[in-house]
Formats: structure tokens, sequence, C-alpha cells
């Protein structure tokens, strides 16, 4: 039984009154890759969002990596929130990919790799170079190096976008809807990157999407959330085809019916 | 005769050309003023900009005082004070400087304003990005969210730019010889004061005119998306 990567232990995650985690349990082992699936306000981006701690959490502990995300151990052993070094310390672990890409405009495709490996990684600038040109190998982005996102597609973008967060070399990736952004042509070239990632690599994976296709082909294990809690989770086949409950089941009638 | 320049009052024309090049003395000077006293706004602005949007109000707060009061009372007083109030706990400045220091006070207020508008105009998840990166709080300011600001405030700057060099001719009242005030003392030895007083205008007029062109271009140039970085 391996310790796994991920932890959330009865985490609250409430804006004013209103409660988007409530009480959640969960947990990811090291190289699996989970989707996250879920009607809209389900929670399930706020998951990915607290733990490259975007947002800050109400209540109860996360874990990554065996360390506590949120908190730090005081001098009696007891937790307190953490600082900004100790959030540093554990973005590292972590890359995000965002659904409107988030590139940074003003930089050209190779800068926009390049940016955070040099600043907070000290790596040299050659070798960032290097790096970022077999990243954008990867990503089948070779000759649009020296462009400006504004430039590229959708598409090209995200692909950007995901080669900007492996070059800090995470060791789990999170995808917040990284195609919804997308015209439906753009989508498939952006989840062969994914897909290709999630074979080849030891990467630990946390994707939300609405892509049930895709989830079903790529996933280890697929979790439906609804109204801020893990209502049911599987291994892909049996959840897409043998829901157990209720509300699994309407959700994706409603999805597969609208594809 | 003025700055050992002297006039020719044997007819209009003549006289004209006679006192340009003392004008043009007045007018490096009003130059001079206008860009030393756009680039304290710039610069002082930015901090305001920097202090107001700090997370403590502890800073924050003083940073808003301070700015709303520069604002909210007129150039000619806070000229006054520096020239006249300073010098009695002992900071002696000279008037170009005390004039200077005045019109880049004032103006760093509204700077601040659109230093903060443009800020706040960069996406959040410019942010977000920066964050998931690890990237500093300092080299997401300086790196991502200043370049891509930048663009969006230029026509703002401009035209304050123009407002600092209309508002000079006050530094007058303190005895700097900007222009204006080289103007009304040809005016006051020559008993023509039509003559100076139109050329000052006109010379204005081309200034104006330059500086909001050179601000056109600039806006021009810069793509919108941000400062290019490679």
């Amino acid at each position: 039984m391996t310790e796994p990567i991920i932890k959330f232990d009865k985490v609250v995650k409430a804006f004013g009154s209103f409660v988007v985690l409530n009480k959640l349990d969960f947990e990811v082992k090291p190289g699996e890759k989970v989707t996250i699936i879920g009607p809209s306000g389900s929670g399930k981006s706020t998951v990915l969002r607290i733990l490259m701690t975007l947002e800050p959490i109400t209540d109860g502990v996360v874990y990554v990596d065996g360390q506590p995300l949120w908190h730090e151990k005081s001098g009696d052993g007891s937790l307190k929130p953490a600082g900004e070094p100790h959030l540093r310390k554990m973005r590292e672990k972590m890359g995000m990919v965002f659904q409107q890409f988030n590139l940074f405009p003003h930089m050209t495709v190779r800068r926009n790799i390049t940016e955070a490996p040099i600043q907070v990684l000290g790596i040299a600038k050659s070798e960032a170079r290097d790096r970022a040109n077999e990243l954008l190998e990867m990503v089948g982005l070779t000759e649009h190096a020296d462009k400006y996102p504004h430039q590229l597609s959708g598409g090209q973008q995200q692909r950007v976008g995901i080669a900007r967060a492996l070059a800090m070399r995470p060791k789990i990736m999170l995808f917040d809807e990284p195609t919804s952004a997308l015209d439906p042509e753009l989508v498939g070239e952006v989840l062969n990157v994914i897909r290709k990632l999630a074979e080849e690599h030891d990467l630990t994976m946390l994707l939300v999407t609405h892509e049930m296709n895709f989830a079903r082909q790529i996933s280890d294990r697929v979790c439906f959330f609804d109204q801020g809690r893990m209502l049911e989770e599987a291994p892909p086949e049996e959840l897409f085809t043998n829901p157990k409950e209720q509300r699994t089941r309407e959700f994706l009638k409603a999805v597969l019916e609208g594809n | 005769m003025l700055f050992g320049i002297p006039w020719d009052t044997s007819s209009n024309l003549a006289f004209a050309v006679s006192i340009l090049p003392i004008l043009l003395i007045g007018l490096w000077v009003t130059i001079q003023a206008t860009v030393l006293g756009f680039f304290i706004a710039l610069v002082v602005g930015l901090v305001w900009a920097a202090l107001k949007a700090a997370p403590t109000r502890v800073i924050s707060w003083p940073a808003a005082v301070i700015t709303e009061f520069l604002r909210d009372t007129p150039l000619l007083i806070q000229l006054f004070f520096l020239y006249y109030v300073l010098p009695e706990f002992g900071i002696i400045l000279p008037a170009f400087m005390t004039g200077a220091l005045a019109l880049g006070l004032q103006y760093s207020a509204y700077t601040s304003e659109v230093y903060r508008a443009g800020i706040e105009a960069v996406p959040r998840g410019q942010h977000e990005a920066s964050r998931a990166l690890n990237l500093t709080g300092r080299r997401t300011f300086t790196h991502i969210v200043l370049p891509q600001a930048i663009p969006r405030i230029i026509p703002a700057m401009g035209n304050y730019l123009v407002s600092i060099m209309k508002d000079v001719p006050l530094l007058s009242v303190v005895t700097v010889l900007e222009m204006l005030n080289v103007a009304r003392i040809i005016g006051d030895r020559t008993f023509n004061y039509l003559i100076p007083l139109t050329m000052v205008g006109g010379l204005y007029l081309i200034m104006t005119l330059i500086a909001s062109g050179g601000v056109r271009f600039l806006d021009r140039r810069l793509p919108k998306t941000g400062i290019p970085l490679k």
C-alpha cells in the first residue's frame, strides 16, 4: 500500500456562507491519473486551485507528498498556518495548466517556458533554452518558439501552457479544464499531448474536464463530485457504464446526450 | 537686455526676432522643469501605487490619505509651502528644484491612480500563473505585471506630461525664470507685452503638439499586449 501523494482530510472551503467543499476526503496515489468530473459549482476546480495554493482552505488539512500543504508544524508539534517560504517549497512539486492558458502575452513562447526555470530554479539560460526546445518538440511547436502567444491558435497556446508547467519538473500536474476554452476542432491536439504525457511519464496527473471519452481513455480512476463532496469514485469503465449513484447517472446522461 | 542679449525695438518684426533667443532660454528652463517634474511624478507615483496596493492597511491607508491630500489642494499652495515653509525647517532648495518638486509631488498623486488602474487591468490569471510558477511577488510585479500595464497607461501619462508643461508658469511666483516669467520681464521693460506673450503662447502650442505627437507615436509603437520580452 503506497502512501498517497495528495490527500484531502475533511477539507472545507467556504466563500462567506457559500460552502464549496464540504468536509472533502480525497486521495491520489503517486503516478495515478485521476479525473474529476461533476456539474459546475461542485467544487472540482477548487480542489486544483487549493493544491496550487491559489485558494486557501477554510478548515481541514491537505497533504502533498506527505507534508501538510497549508500548514507547518510549530514548535510543540501542532499545525499552524503556513508562511510563504513553506508554500513556495510545496508549490515546486506541482504544475498547473489553466482553462484560459494564462500565458504571458508579452513574452515569446520560449521565454514563457524559460522564465520560471531561470528565475526560480536558478537554471542556466542555455540549459533552460535546451530544455524549452525539448518540451516544444514534445508538444509539436518547435517552429513557433520565437512567436508571441497572440500569434498562435488556442490549441497551440494551451500546448505552450503545458510545456511551461512541465519546465518546472513537477511531480504532480494539475489540469483545470484545459480544453474548455478551445474551439472544438482544436481540442484534439491538446488532448493528444496530455494523453502522451499520461502514457509516457510517471507523473501524477489530476484532471478536471468535461471530455468524458478522454477521461475514460486516460484515467486510472474517475471521481464524481457533487455539492462539494466526492459522491462516487471508480475505474472509468465501471463509473461510466455502471454508476452506483443516482446523481452520477443523471449527470452522465445529461452530459453524454449533450455531446 | 536680458541674459546679456539686447533687443531691437525698431520694428515689431525686429523686436520679435531679437527676443526669440531670450525666450528660448526661458523655454529651456520650462522644458527642464517639465521633464524633472514628470520624472518625479512617474517615480513617486509608482511608489504611491505600490503602497496603496499593500496588503496591510497600516501602509495603504497613509498612502491613500497623502495622495488624496496632494490631489485636493491647489498646486500654488503646495508650491508656497515648499518654498516658504521648508526653509524654516532648514531645508533650503533652489527655486527651480522647489518648483519641479511641487509639480512632481502633486502629479504623483494623479499618476498613482493611472498606475493603479493599469495594474488592476492586468488579468487575474497572470497573477495566478506567476504564482503557480513560483515567481516571487517582486519578479511578478516587475516582469509580468508592469510590462503589461505600461502600454495601457501611456496615453493617460502623456496627458499629464502636457498638463505639467502647462503648469510650469506657476513657478514664476517663486522667481523661477521659466518662459512666461521671461516674457513678463521683457514686457515690463519695453512696455510691449503683446509680442512676447503671443510668442510664449505660440511656443507653448508647438511644445504641446510635439509632446502629444510623441505620446501618440509611443502608443502606436508599443504592442497592446505589453512591452515585448524575448
